[in-house]
């Protein structure tokens, strides 16, 4: 059964209003739409990471739900006791989520996340991905792009960017996608999918960054869709190994998506033409790849 | 100073440090606006796509089911009149 925005309207909240996101924060509407898709019984294991400053203040959170403070390379395997120790009291009705920025997942928390991907833990992990550390003002992370500007990489980030969903995918994850907030209902049905799934299952949100990424706070979204119509950003799910491209969106040229944001501003149009590259090759390689069927085992 | 008798009889009060959920963890953000959204109802459809990517959940239904911004939270960043298929939604400076 597919979300639609009138499912997503009879769910409650569990992002309070006035919560201490910056305006146009773009894990914020990430959240609201997960939170809305999982329900009530659920329990988010939360590493240090720009959602801490959302849900952990004192004494009043914004969080409607039951939230679990871990440090932060410890989130998948906290989050998988609480899996078997829910298991061992007979309350499997409830889902364990991680939720955790890019910097608690490709850098930090990757050792945490592979050892419960190995281990097979029911849960679901939620990488939202604003490509640096935004908390703590805007470090380069393991997900940042080749070429972004961050306040460590002032010149433009020289290596590239991460290939998370696949890295997961090779631990024989059921289920492992890629979403963006630019499409939200995607990223709702991708959940939900999700939640049927046993096993460990893996979504790699996009979430543009205001602030981070240096552009008007109203574009948030719009940079979300712009990501994955420049083929930057491709929509997939790997289910049971075979790969499927969800969304084939009709392309636009990549400075589109680049001219947007003030952290590309230093870029020479050598480094547009290797991104443009880049672009190219990845979407090539990913309609191989769903060409051939079952890739990973 | 109180002394470890004192904690054991109870006389120190005990808080545990436990957030709770509530609206406004970060006060009236409201007052953080600088443009303010206004819905026109003549060109709004109630495609409800302002309360999908509301960053604050602070749109909701208001009166003959049209959308209704709740301004003591509204930060203003203008996400929802970013994304209005029909351009119903206006920004105007705050005043004052």
């Amino acid at each position: 059964m597919v979300v639609k925005i009138t499912d997503l309207r009879k769910a409650g909240k569990y992002l309070l209003p006035g919560s201490a996101a910056c305006p146009g924060c773009g894990l914020a509407i990430a959240f609201r739409i997960v939170s809305k898709v999982l329900g009530k019984n659920t329990i988010y294991f939360i590493p240090a990471c720009c959602t801490s400053v959302i849900q952990a203040p004192y004494p009043k959170s914004a969080f409607n739900v039951p939230v679990y403070n871990v440090a932060f390379m410890a989130a998948a395997a906290a989050a998988s006791g609480a899996v078997e120790g829910l298991k061992a009291l007979g309350r499997e009705d409830i889902q364990v989520v991680v939720w955790a920025g890019d910097g608690g997942t490709v850098d930090i928390g990757i050792q945490a996340l592979s050892g419960a991907f190995e281990r097979n833990h029911n849960l679901i992990y939620i990488c939202y991905d604003n490509e640096a550390y935004m908390n703590t003002g805007i470090q380069k992370s393991g997900s940042t792009p080749f070429g972004a500007w961050t306040t460590t990489t002032p010149k433009g980030k020289i290596g590239i960017k991460k290939n998370m969903p696949f890295i997961v995918a090779s631990h024989g994850a059921p289920y492992v996608a890629t979403a963006s907030i630019g499409y939200p209902l995607d990223l709702a049905n991708k959940v939900k999918k999700a939640k049927r799934i046993e096993g460990p299952k893996y979504i790699h949100i996009l979430t543009p960054c205001p602030p981070g990424w240096r552009f008007p706070m109203e574009k948030t979204v719009k940079i979300g869709k712009l990501a994955v119509d420049s083929y930057v950003w491709p929509l997939y799910e790997i289910e049971k190994g075979k790969l499927r491209l969800t969304l084939k969106p009709r392309r636009i040229p990549v400075e589109e998506y680049l001219k947007l944001q003030g952290r590309f501003r230093n870029l020479t149009p050598e480094d547009i033409e290797k991104i443009r590259g880049m672009v190219d090759e990845q979407w090539e390689i990913l309609q191989k790849l769903e060409a051939i069927g079952k890739i990973f085992f | 100073m109180f002394t470890l008798a004192d904690v054991t009889q109870e006389k120190v009060p005990v808080i545990v440090p436990i957030s709770h959920p509530s609206e406004g963890s970060a006060g009236r953000t409201g007052l953080w606006r600088v443009f303010k959204p206004i819905i026109n109802t003549n060109k709004c459809k109630k495609c409800f796509i302002c309360w999908l990517v509301c960053p604050e959940e602070s749109i909701e239904e208001g009166k003959d089911g049209y959308p209704e911004i709740d301004y003591t939270y509204c930060k203003g960043c203008g996400v929802c009149s970013d994304n209005c298929p029909t351009g119903a939604i206006s920004l105007v400076k705050e005043e004052g």
